[in-house]
């Protein structure tokens, strides 16, 4: 059995980050992450091999990432919204290049400068791409401390089965808040890397890690034959909860955060007659399209609790094929909704089809 | 008797450079060093963005191709994965003293146990001959068709001045390839630049102050004329930082 400790979500990112093999760090000051900065700044220097580096820019180091994980290893960095902005140039080069890596986003409210309060608003910027370019990221959605943990070894494994970058998506409350979490065994299991930069040794053709295709007939070739990994994600990857969906009429959606707050809802709702359920996305991308299709034959109506203005809403639509009316439950600029104004939603949903 | 032949860890392709280009030149130095040290299975190069794109295909040791600027963040990167390899960035001045400044001092001020070589023709040669950091007061390009006038934009950055200033950096050095005296000396500080990561010393830049002729719109030779009556005047030779030999004479 493992030991169970209380930990802060960001401690908790990073102890599992370790455990999965991750020996190199590098980061850029920003709340409300820096624990897990902190927290490698402290371990790092203890471990053989381990790497912890402040760098000078959050460019900088999601280029100290690219480079990292050239040469094979399990490599991450952390950051806030502003600074995630920062990193997309860098993260492009990632997914163009076809390395694996982890970026960690614990979102606080924005545009611009914004707030230092939780918020899910950059949705869009992490399931849609974000940087220049056709890609995508696995985007996985802690709902808990555990799940901190638990999804960051598993964005590890997902990452180098299919030599793509992965983003934890969390925000400012999963990232500060703190609950017993189980940490997982330092057991990783590593796979081979036959393209990785680890010298020739005069033994073998030079390995290049490139992004660049001059010859449009090539770089549409690199495009598609990505793609054709991304379909495979799409198909085996997808993870989601289902929660009291059996027989529900109103389907609430939500991840992180905001699901926490809705499955409150959801149970009260049905305390009151209501037959609400509870489909978080763990992954949002790939999204769970099918089990949201599934959801809309049965169905009355859908509401998506967001800390964003409506952007899964979006995703929601098109996975159900707008055959069935979506509302939208949302606060944002680091407000979270209330359980009554989730419940609230939930009843107007559930009302406006009777 | 072979007295002249191509090194090893030179690829045996043709090079997209343009007639009198300086690149292979330097290019060759680089490999020269590699071979001589006998570190091309050890070693990971870092190619930029700029005309030195492509050099990827042109050293045979494993290669990685850097966002623009970004080559000292990726060096830094590979070199913390694997202290043991021996990793060089090759970047132009765009690149290195413009857009990737920030990641160049840094690098520096770690004192990062790599080799910078760092190309200055001041112009950007890919995108067709615009304004570069380095590129000297009244210099025509595309982008200062009257002349770079200082009092807009600014004055020529002298990367190797600037970076010996700091506490960090081993070895700081500026060379030039415009004639055999200058390219023998360039050969003898790029191999010490590759020689001080071998022996753990830390971060080795060699600026080399090269030509663009097609940019510059003059004839390869008229280019090295102008590398020695404008350039190094504004850019004077010489090692600008030895940490190494300042500790020996003390």
């Amino acid at each position: 059995m493992s030991e169970k400790v209380l930990m802060k979500g960001n401690e908790a990112i990073a102890e599992a980050a370790i455990r999965a093999g991750c020996l190199h760090y590098f980061g850029y000051p920003i709340t409300p992450q820096t624990e897990l900065a902190a927290y490698m700044a402290k371990r790092m220097p203890k471990i053989e091999g381990g790497v912890f580096l402040q760098a000078e820019s959050e460019i900088a180091a999601i280029n100290m990432v690219y480079g990292v994980s050239a040469t094979g290893k399990r490599v991450m960095t952390s950051s806030s919204s502003p600074g995630v902005s920062l990193k997309q140039e860098g993260i492009s080069y990632i997914a163009g290049s076809d390395l694996p890596a982890l970026i960690v986003n614990v979102q606080r409210g924005g545009p611009g400068l914004g707030g230092i309060q939780p918020s899910q608003s950059d949705y869009f910027q992490a399931t849609k791409g974000g940087g220049h370019g056709d890609y995508h990221l696995i985007v996985l959605t802690p709902a808990s401390v555990q799940e901190m943990a638990d999804l960051t070894g598993l964005a590890f494994e997902l990452a180098d089965k299919y030599r793509m970058p992965a983003m934890l998506l969390a925000d400012g409350t999963m990232g500060q808040m703190m609950e017993p979490v189980e940490l997982p065994e330092t057991k990783p299991e590593l796979i081979d890397k036959p393209w990785a930069l680890t010298g020739t040794g005069m033994k073998r053709e030079h390995n290049i890690v490139n992004s660049l295709y001059l010859v449009p007939e090539q770089l549409e070739k690199t495009n598609l034959e990505r793609y054709e990994r991304y379909k495979l994600v799409e198909e085996n990857e997808v993870r989601y909860e289902s929660f009291m969906m059996d027989d529900a009429d109103v389907c609430v959606v939500a991840f992180g955060i905001a699901a926490r707050v809705s499955k409150n809802a959801v149970v009260e709702a049905r305390k009151q007659g209501i037959k609400a359920g509870l489909i978080r996305p763990i992954t949002v991308w790939p999204f769970p399209k099918k089990a949201l299709a599934k959801a809309a034959e049965t169905c009355k109506a859908f509401v998506s609790v967001e800390l964003s203005m409506g952007q899964m809403i979006e995703d929601i639509n098109l996975a159900i094929k707008c055959s069935k009316p979506v509302s939208l439950c949302n606060r944002v600029g680091g407000m979270i909704p209330s359980p009554e104004e989730v419940l609230e939603s939930i009843k107007k949903a559930a009302g406006g089809n009777e | 008797m072979v007295v002249f032949e191509r090194p090893h860890s030179l690829a045996k392709v043709p090079m997209h450079y343009c007639p009198g280009c300086t690149h292979g030149i330097i290019h060759r130095l680089v490999a020269q060093a590699i071979d001589e040290l006998g570190i091309e299975g050890n070693a990971i190069g870092v190619a930029p963005v700029g005309c030195a794109v492509m050099a990827y295909n042109y050293f045979t040791c494993d290669m990685i191709e850097a966002a623009h600027g970004r080559a000292p963040a990726v060096a830094t990167g590979l070199k913390r994965a694997d202290p043991s390899k021996i990793i060089f960035t090759y970047q132009g001045d765009g690149d290195l003293a413009s857009i990737g400044m920030a990641e160049t001092v840094h690098a520096a001020t770690r004192n990062e146990n790599i080799t910078v070589i760092f190309v200055n023709n001041a112009i950007y040669g890919m995108t067709g001959g615009q304004m570069a950091p380095t590129s000297l007061p009244g210099q025509v390009t595309q982008t200062s068709p009257y002349g770079r006038d200082v009092s807009m934009a600014g004055y020529p950055i002298k990367v190797s001045e600037m970076l010996s200033a700091l506490d960090g950096p081993e070895f700081i050095a500026r060379v030039a390839v415009n004639n055999v005296k200058n390219v023998k000396n360039a050969q003898k500080i790029i191999k010490k630049a590759f020689e001080n990561q071998v022996n753990g010393k830390g971060f080795s830049l060699v600026e080399v102050v090269s030509s663009c002729p097609t940019n510059w719109g003059k004839t390869p030779s008229d280019a090295l004329k102008w590398v020695e009556e404008e350039m190094i005047p504004y850019y004077p030779l010489g090692v600008y930082k030895d940490k190494s030999a300042e500790k020996e004479g003390e």
